[in-house]
């Protein structure tokens, strides 16, 4: 996988980017109420980076993502099973949703359906780029 | 407030994990909780003494019944006050005898996690709750005893001692479930509240051989001795912690809880009597027989346990009494004698008894504290060791004189081992290198601590009356003359004291002549568990390749026939359904219908692995218009995220694969042919029959009218995943993270043995 790629993959790559970005985040938040949430936004999220790979090459993608993936499918571990947990604390059940103001859902279902997204990410990116790896 | 401070140790993990590495002095001050808590559980063995057992419960799991609740009497008291109190000593020592190493912080956390699993251990009320707390000492034994976890015998070790203990736990699992069955009950307060005893009930032998498994296993008793002396690979503080004054305790602690409820049957007496006489005897032989001071130390406390298991067997009052004063007598010498022994180790670098000599200038206090211990654990007169052994002869004397032979040969080779272990490192010409600097006072006070305690309460029995009386009352259900004195006059037992210090005298002088004649040397228990783990071992190797051919397709061809044919044989009596009777596709539908087909057609004709995997992205994408039609744009959008995906994975495994070309033999094509074609069928004329009987979804009702009441949300789908099947969710995400990960494992290893061949 060599950087050499086409000029119009790069330029749109570079367009795309910060809106594939943006539209995997919308989809994580938007997920309650309407089509979306942590698993499809997570795609997403993932094939942003992809993209970044297929135009910039493996080290510059990775630099994009500022973590890397490994760290991303833990906390997402973390973050779900502590959502689940959080509950617990206030002598409810393990995963029972607490709702802090559920009319913008804000609750603990957002922040396991942030883990389910992180963990996505995470996923897909390390076989990406564990693949990608020569 | 008793559940919170049971639980207390484990609040300070963090703390104790913070401050372990950073600083000693600061470390050192970690010890006064536990010393605080020995304070108050002593008070509360006060008041428990006059007012009667104290019970305390915390809601929990209240849904299976299992709340934390915590049941105090004389007997749990006395175990936490060792427990509590020696645990004070032994996070001081620690923290002296690690220093600033890398690994005091973890080792300081660890200890802190024992200690509060071992308090609630002996206070639980619940029989399932002493379970997990039992499995937890059990676990967090483990990681200590493999806390070198760098050095591969003593990860042996760990592991050997998680397995020989992990199953007498799974035994007092199971005679939880088999007592509650039986009863009704499962609190130990309503247990011996009630007055029950099994013995009339059903399942009784069942309980005790269950129970007894736990307690033999956990306590070290032959044949499942020989995980003790292995586990002395842990840090010497460990060792005089949860391995000699403790943990190996939760064994005679189960028997002695359960002996009001289970024992004065001939099963349980004779079963606890003779396997604690044959521990006892082992133990004492084999400790003998070691140079290492640790082991010598481990086998001792194999016998001194036998010891106190023998006399719970023998189970009359004195015999009950004998036992308890033992096991603080024990926890008191034993615990110095392995302080110093870690001393020893730490100062000069061998605990090799026959490399250790003349060190009484070198450290003074330590040698002090050994020759106390050493005094009490050969039973000098005014050590609670003597005490002790008089109470052991005592109480034998009505038995067959083979116990009392047996007791007094125990008693003879264990305080011969008590002076090699606490004298002879000390004495005679100087051996060993000895430390040029002084030793520190955190690793002598503790030591001397404890061994000036046994001292003390020898000459000042009204000390240990009270815990040892309360405790006997609680094992026997009735009040116990609980008077100790040190003279009773000339009486058989003194002579038959007198003749064991005699005798521990003879052996001492003629020590390595004995050490040398000592035979047989090994039962052979631990060669039958390393044969037992080779069988197993073996088992799998012979079954693993058989069961897992390690080849994809093969799996998928298992997992496929057993689906199509189960599908299959179902319609086959079931009858097939009749065609849907409304059949309105729309031409777009019919596209993406065509697109599927081309798109599998296609696959299966392509010449080359990119082209099969981009005709079967087509198919794919057809699945996702289908459900973008039939109002799924949740799974639309997923479908086609994952399809993209997948092709970018696919061609960067065959960018790695690039010779992966040839195709399959005509047979194994046909082969997958016809289960496809099986396997297809069958799923799509399931299909037609559920749309042809489109009966009302309860299930589906119940999300879609739920969703926005109960869970806040519109999206359905979103709802289920986060919300109603949160769980299923957990998991899902957990499979994926480790497919990952194993993907990047299996990678890393294909790569370097590329590098390497």
């Amino acid at each position: 996988m060599t950087t050499t790629t086409s000029l119009i993959l790069r330029t749109g790559a570079r367009v795309l980017m910060p809106l594939l970005l943006l539209f995997g985040v919308f989809l994580l938040l938007r997920g309650h109420n309407a089509p979306g949430g942590g698993f499809a936004g997570g795609l997403v999220v993932a094939a942003a980076y992809i993209l970044h790979f297929f135009a910039f090459g493996l080290d510059a993608a990775r630099r994009a993502l500022l973590t890397r993936p490994e760290r991303l499918i833990g906390s997402g571990l973390l973050l779900a099973v502590g959502s689940g947990i959080l509950p617990a604390l206030f002598g409810r059940p393990f995963l029972t949703s607490l709702w802090f103001d559920p009319a913008r859902g804000i609750g603990t279902p957002m922040l396991f359906d942030l883990g389910v997204f992180l963990v996505v990410i995470g996923v897909v990116l390390i076989m990406t780029f564990t693949l990608a790896e020569e | 407030m008793l559940p919170l401070l049971v639980l207390s140790p484990y609040l300070l993990i963090p703390a104790a994990f913070w401050l372990g590495g950073r600083s000693v002095r600061v470390a050192g001050l970690l010890a006064l909780w536990p010393a605080a808590l020995t304070l108050y559980f002593g008070l509360m063995l006060r008041s428990v003494a006059v007012s009667g057992p104290i019970e305390a419960s915390l809601s929990w799991a209240a849904s299976i019944g299992i709340d934390l609740s915590f049941y105090a009497d004389g007997l749990s008291l006395l175990f936490a006050v060792v427990v509590a109190g020696i645990g004070a000593l032994i996070v001081l020592y620690g923290s002296r005898y690690f220093g600033s190493q890398p690994g005091a912080g973890r080792f300081q956390a660890t200890l802190f996690a024992f200690m509060g699993s071992m308090l609630g251990l002996v206070l639980a009320d619940n029989l399932f709750l002493l379970f997990i707390f039992w499995e937890l000492t059990g676990f967090t034994s483990f990681l200590l005893i493999g806390f070198e976890h760098e050095r591969p015998e003593a990860r042996a070790s760990a592991v050997q001692a998680l397995v020989v203990t992990g199953l007498g736990g799974l035994g007092l699992l199971a005679a939880a479930v088999l007592i509650e069955q039986s009863t009704g009950a499962a609190a130990l307060s309503s247990l011996l509240g009630l007055g029950l005893n099994l013995a009339n009930g059903e399942f009784y032998p069942a309980i005790v051989v269950l129970l007894l498994l736990a307690a033999f296993t956990k306590s070290a008793q032959t044949p499942f001795h020989f995980w003790l002396p292995n586990a002395m690979t842990a840090p010497t503080p460990v060792s005089a912690y949860l391995h000699s004054a403790t943990m190996v305790k939760a064994g005679i602690y189960l028997v002695a809880r359960a002996t009001p409820f289970a024992g004065a049957t001939p099963l349980w007496t004779g079963l606890i009597t003779g396997v604690g006489a044959i521990t006892m005897i082992v133990g004492a032989w084999r400790a003998v027989a070691e140079t290492d001071l640790k082991r010598m130390l481990a086998y001792s406390t194999v016998s001194a346990l036998g010891l106190m298991m023998m006399l719970l067997g023998v189970g009359t009052e004195k015999a009950v009494m004998a036992a308890l004063v033992y096991l603080f007598a024990h926890a008191c010498y034993k615990g110095a004698l392995f302080l110093v022994a870690g001393t020893l180790e730490h100062e000069t670098g061998t605990r090799d008894i026959t490399g250790l000599g003349g060190l009484r200038h070198a450290m003074p206090a330590a040698a002090l504290a050994a020759a106390l211990a050493a005094c009490s654990m050969a039973g000098l007169p005014l050590f609670l060791g003597f005490l002790g052994k008089e109470l052991l002869y005592e109480s034998l004397l009505a038995w067959p004189a083979t116990l009392l032979i047996g007791a007094i040969a125990a008693s003879a080779l264990l305080g011969t081992a008590g002076l090699i272990a606490g004298v002879s490192p000390f004495v005679g010409p100087p051996r060993g290198g000895a430390p040029e600097h002084r030793v520190p006072a955190g690793l002598t006070v503790p030591a001397l601590v404890l061994a000036f305690l046994g001292l003390f309460a020898g000459i000042v029995p009204g000390s240990v009356e009270l815990p040892a009386g309360l405790a006997s009352g609680g094992i026997l259900r009735r009040p116990v003359d609980a008077s100790l004195s040190m003279w009773h006059g000339f009486t058989p037992v003194l002579g038959l004291s007198m003749a064991t210090l005699a005798l521990v005298a003879l052996l001492y002088a003629y020590r390595d002549s004995l050490r040398r004649r000592i035979w047989p040397r090994s039962l052979g228990s631990e060669r039958l568990y390393t044969a037992t783990e080779r069988g197993l071992d073996a088992l799998s190797a012979w079954a693993a390749p058989r069961l897992q051919s390690a080849s994809l397709r093969s799996y998928l061809l298992v997992l496929v026939t057993t689906a199509g044919v189960l599908i299959f044989a179902t319609l086959v009596f079931e009858g097939l359904p009749g065609w849907p009777a409304v059949m309105d596709i729309q031409p777009h539908e019919a596209c993406a219908a065509i697109l599927i087909v081309a798109g599998a057609i296609s696959a299966v004709r392509a010449k080359s692995s990119i082209s099969a995997v981009l005709s079967l992205g087509v198919s794919g994408y057809g699945v996702a218009l289908t459900y973008l039609f039939f109002g799924a744009p949740d799974l639309a959008m997923t479908q086609f995220s994952v399809e993209t995906l997948t092709a970018v994975i696919f061609v960067l495994v065959f960018y790695h694969f690039r010779d992966f070309g040839s195709l399959s033999p005509w047979t194994d094509r046909l082969r997958g042919a016809t289960v496809s074609v099986l396997f297809g069928g069958s799923i799509a004329v399931v299909l037609l029959f559920v749309g042809a009987n489109l009966t009302p979804f309860r299930l589906a009702n119940y999300f879609a009218e739920m969703g926005l009441p109960m869970a806040h949300g519109r999206n359905i789908v979103n709802v289920i995943l986060v919300d109603f099947r949160a769980l299923d969710t957990m998991g899902e995400i957990t499979v994926l993270a480790t497919a990952a990960f194993g993907v990047r494992a299996l990678m890393h290893i294909s790569r370097k043995e590329r590098k390497n061949g």
